[in-house]
């Protein structure tokens, strides 16, 4: 009872932040709805029995990915009430495609479901395990190439992003370590053997 | 009250929904866009989750979690180009990304 209850609140509040989402005027308050929406999205993991899931969730998308948007948001200087004008003429078809996509979403859901017992959901790891113990002997174990591989992208995602945003800039000066280095005493004391009377 | 797999299935189908209306809708902001894309791999992150729960089988958590990578990645590249593209146009329109004469 606490569950339903529990559930149908987190969902209601998914769905309604995630409509503000798409529905906001400042994209501010988009992203602080999408935050919302990923808090409300970790509390449905844990009443499924995917603590870990739902911890990493708030750390990667809310503590990294929407703290990412809303830099960016701010960064750049952009008139958005003039983005938004003549979003609407686009309602009737997104409105189509979307009404389509829901309606065959929910056939497939329910057809699936025709005629097999609603099981109560139970929680997927072992009565003896935590969550995030059941998940690590699965992932470091079976699925260990995928999970280097995960981690390759990461790599290469964080180094495009760099190489993307990079700009040298004319005009600032920069520590140039392997000049540094190459100093020596000699070519840094010029002696120069001024003439009496000629110098200053 | 019984909640099943339905009614999890049922709220991803209308969190996918909403992403691809949000694509829809805001056709000149593509920071809205990439939130919207968001949307839609959370909707399918909690389908994986409850079909992992459904069929007690941890596998679904697995790719959740390979989804959740891939997702940060693709925004991280995502908003690196966005900037980029700013700095070059002054604007992130979508409807005036045409250097390529695509």
């Amino acid at each position: 009872m606490l569950t339903a209850i529990a559930f149908y609140v987190f969902s209601t509040v998914l769905i309604a932040a995630a409509l503000m989402v798409i529905a906001s005027r400042n994209p501010v308050h988009s992203v602080l709805f999408l935050i919302l929406a990923f808090f409300n999205a970790a509390a449905l993991f844990v009443l499924l029995g995917a603590e870990f899931l739902a911890m990493i969730l708030v750390v990667v998308y809310v503590g990294a990915v929407a703290v990412l948007f809303l830099f960016v948001v701010m960064m750049l200087d952009i008139d958005f009430s003039e983005m938004k004008k003549g979003s609407l003429r686009y309602l009737p078809v997104g409105g189509a495609v979307g009404a389509i996509l829901a309606i065959e979403l929910t056939f497939v859901s329910f057809n699936f479901l025709g005629g097999r017992a609603q099981s109560n959901l139970p929680h997927a790891t072992l009565a003896h395990l935590t969550n995030t113990e059941a998940i690590g002997r699965v992932l470091y174990t079976d699925y260990i190439y995928y999970f280097q591989t995960a981690g390759l992208i990461l790599l290469v995602a964080m180094i495009g992003a760099i190489v993307l945003t990079l700009r040298h800039r004319e005009g600032v000066r920069r520590q140039n370590i392997g000049r540094q280095n190459a100093r020596r005493p000699a070519m840094a004391v010029e002696m120069i053997d001024v003439q009496p009377g000629q110098g200053g | 009250m019984h909640i099943g797999l339905a009614n999890y299935l049922f709220v991803a189908a209308i969190l996918f929904t909403i992403g691809v209306l949000g694509i829809f809708l805001n056709r000149k902001n593509v920071i809205i866009i990439l939130m919207s894309i968001e949307l839609i791999l959370l909707a399918v992150n909690i389908n994986f989750v409850a079909f992992s729960a459904y069929l007690g089988d941890l596998v679904g958590q697995i790719f959740a979690l390979f989804i959740l990578t891939v997702a940060a990645a693709e925004a991280a590249i995502g908003l690196a180009v966005l900037v980029v593209y700013f700095r070059n146009r002054g604007t992130i329109a979508v409807e005036t990304v045409n250097l390529m004469k695509g």
